[in-house]
C-alpha cells in the first residue's frame, strides 16, 4: 500500500483516493463557436507525461479536490495542495 | 536460417544441435533505409515482415531501445479472441484471429495458438439479454459466437463456481469457440525470425532520441548508434506513445499510459482448458501448457509508467479469482509484473497518420495489444508503404476524435477498461 498525503486530513491509504484528471485543462469559452479539434483537443488530448506529472485528485473520504505533484515512473508523490490556492 | 522440421530436427539430434544458426542477424545499422520502424515488438516486427512479403519492402529496420519483444510483448495473459460488438473492430480482430490461424505454418516457428475457446460469463438476467445481444452482433459481423446457459457453462468450466448462494451467480455466457491463447515471446521471435530471413534488419540496444525532419517532413532518427535516414517511419511503442509523439512534435495524444497488471500461479495439473472472464469480478484466467494459471484484471486506476504492480488491485484481481473459482484458493503464486499499455477513450486503437509528414502511428491497443499483433502488422505494413489507409484500418485513424466518430467497444463490448 502506499500512503499519500490529503492536504486537508493528512496521510492515507491510497485506495481513498481516486485520480480526476490532468492539472490545467481549461473548457472552451462556449459564448463563441468552438472549432471540432478544439473540442476533441479539450475532451481527449492528455499531456500523458512521463516523469514529473501534475494532476487533480479527490480524497473520496472527505471529498476534497486537490493538486497533486508526482513522478509517473517512481509513484514518488512530490507535493500536495489544495486545489483553492491554485484557483486564486 | 536453418527451417525447422521433422528432418531438421532428426539430423540435429544426431549432430548435437551444433547446426542451427542464428535465428536472426545483429547487423549494424545502415546509414538510410526505405523504413523504419520504432519499437521491436510484436507490432513493430510483424509490420516488419508484412512489409517484407506482401509489398516487397525489404530495405527496412527494426530498432529497439531494449531487447526484443522485452515490452508489453512479454508482459501480456496470451489471450487471442474478436469477441468485439461494433462491425469495424470485428473486421480488425477477427483478420488478426485468422492471421494467428495460419501463423505456425506460414512462419515456420511454432506460436502454439491453441483454440481452446473462450467463456464470458453471465449473472443475471439482464446480464443474458446482454450476452444474447453480444452473439448477434457477433454472428451478423461473422465471427463465431455461441450463446450458453448454466449447464453448457458448466460443462465446458467445471471448476466455477455454481452454488446458488454465490454474490454472483452464474446464469450463462457467450463463447467464442475460436479464440484462445498463444505464446506471446513466439510471436515476437516467429516474426522476427521471419522478417530477417526475407532481409529486414532488427537493430537491439539501440534508442531512437530524436527526429531528424527536412522542411517540416520526418526523414529520419537519431538514435544511440547514429543517425538512420528513412523514407518513411512508423512507431510502434505501446506504452510510451505519448513520449514518442512529444519528441516528433505531433501533439498531445488521445492516450493515457496505466499499468495493466498479470499474475502467474505454479504449476497445476489440468484444471481448466479454456479461458474464462467473469465479468462482475474483472478477472479472467487460463491455464497455460506449463500448468501454471495465468490471471488478469482490470487497469490500474493511476496513470503510470512504472512497470511494476502493486497491492490494491493485485487484491481485487485474487479476491475475485477466488470468488470465480473458490477450489483455487489455496494455490501461490509464481510471479506478478505489470506493463505499461497506452489507452484511448474510446478503448479502440489508433492506427495511420500521426499528424507530422512522413511519420505514421500504430498505438493505443489498450490492453489489447497482443491479440492484435498480426492484423496490427498487416494494416501497418499496408499504410507505410502505400501512404493510404487500408479498408479496414480506416475507421482507427486518429482524426475520429475530431469527427466523433469513436468506435467506443469500452461500452459496447463491456471490457471492463
Amino acid at each position: 500500500m502506499q500512503i499519500f498525503p490529503c492536504p486537508f486530513c493528512g496521510p492515507r491509504n491510497e485506495t481513498e483516493f481516486h485520480f480526476a484528471g490532468e492539472l490545467g485543462k481549461v473548457r472552451p469559452a462556449t459564448a463563441e463557436k468552438i472549432a471540432a479539434p478544439d473540442w476533441a483537443t479539450y475532451l481527449y488530448a492528455q499531456r500523458n507525461e512521463k516523469g514529473l506529472v501534475h494532476e487533480v485528485w479527490m480524497h473520496l473520504t472527505c471529498s476534497e479536490l486537490f493538486v497533486m505533484e508526482r513522478d509517473s515512473v517512481t509513484m514518488q508523490v512530490l507535493d500536495t495542495r489544495s486545489l483553492r490556492e491554485d484557483a486564486q | 536460417m536453418t527451417r525447422y522440421s521433422a528432418f531438421n530436427l532428426l539430423r540435429e539430434g544426431l549432430r548435437g544441435h551444433t547446426g542451427w544458426g542464428k535465428a536472426w542477424r545483429s547487423p549494424a545499422p545502415k546509414s538510410s533505409y526505405d523504413a523504419v520502424i520504432v519499437g521491436a515488438g510484436g507490432h513493430g516486427l510483424a509490420t516488419a515482415y508484412y512489409l517484407a512479403k506482401n509489398h516487397g519492402l525489404t530495405n527496412v529496420a527494426v530498432l529497439e531501445k531494449g531487447w526484443l519483444g522485452g515490452g508489453n510483448t512479454g508482459r501480456n495473459t496470451t489471450v487471442i479472441r474478436s469477441n468485439y460488438f461494433y462491425p469495424e473492430s470485428a473486421a480488425l480482430y477477427d483478420l488478426s484471429v485468422r492471421l494467428y490461424e495460419n501463423l505456425s505454418r506460414e512462419l515456420n516457428y511454432n506460436v502454439m495458438f491453441s483454440q481452446r475457446g473462450m467463456v464470458v460469463t453471465a449473472h443475471s438476467e439482464p446480464d443474458m439479454e446482454m450476452a444474447a445481444r453480444q452473439v448477434n452482433a457477433m454472428r451478423l459481423n461473422g465471427v463465431d459466437a455461441e450463446f450458453l446457459d448454466r449447464d453448457q457453462v458448466r460443462k465446458l468450466a467445471p471448476l466455477l463456481n455454481y452454488r446458488a448462494d454465490m454474490r454472483f451467480p452464474i446464469h450463462g455466457g457467450v463463447l467464442q469457440p475460436r479464440a484462445g491463447t498463444g505464446r506471446h515471446d513466439a510471436v515476437a521471435w516467429g516474426y522476427a525470425r521471419a522478417a530477417d530471413a526475407l532481409g529486414v534488419d532488427i537493430i537491439q540496444n539501440c534508442e531512437v532520441q530524436d527526429f531528424i525532419f527536412e522542411a517540416g517532413r520526418c526523414v529520419g532518427v537519431h538514435t544511440s548508434k547514429g543517425d538512420i535516414r528513412a523514407a518513411v517511419v512508423g512507431a510502434t511503442v505501446a506504452g510510451h506513445s505519448s513520449v514518442i509523439a512529444k519528441m516528433a512534435g505531433c501533439g498531445d495524444l488521445p492516450i493515457t499510459s496505466y499499468a495493466l497488471q498479470a499474475f502467474v500461479s505454479e504449476p497445476l495439473k489440468p484444471v481448466l482448458d479454456t479461458v474464462v472472464l467473469c465479468p462482475p469480478f474483472g478477472t479472467y484466467v487460463s491455464q497455460s501448457d506449463k500448468g501454471g494459471l495465468v490471471i488478469g484484471g482490470g487497469l490500474d486506476r493511476i496513470p503510470s509508467y512504472g512497470q511494476r504492480g502493486n497491492l490494491p488491485v493485485q487484491e481485487t484481481v485474487l479476491a475475485g479469482l477466488v470468488e470465480m473459482m473458490p477450489a483455487l484458493a489455496s494455490v501461490k503464486l509464481l510471479r506478478h509484473w505489470a506493463g505499461i499499455v497506452d489507452v484511448t477513450p474510446d478503448s479502440s486503437p489508433i492506427i495511420g497518420p500521426s499528424g507530422v509528414e512522413g511519420l505514421y502511428l500504430n498505438c493505443g491497443w489498450g490492453t489489447g495489444g497482443f491479440k492484435a499483433i498480426p492484423a496490427g502488422g498487416y494494416l501497418f505494413a499496408h499504410i507505410l508503404a502505400t501512404g493510404t489507409h487500408h479498408e479496414i484500418s480506416r475507421p482507427f485513424d486518429r482524426n475520429r476524435f475530431v469527427t466523433g466518430h469513436l468506435i467506443d467497444e469500452g461500452a459496447a463490448s463491456g471490457i471492463a477498461h
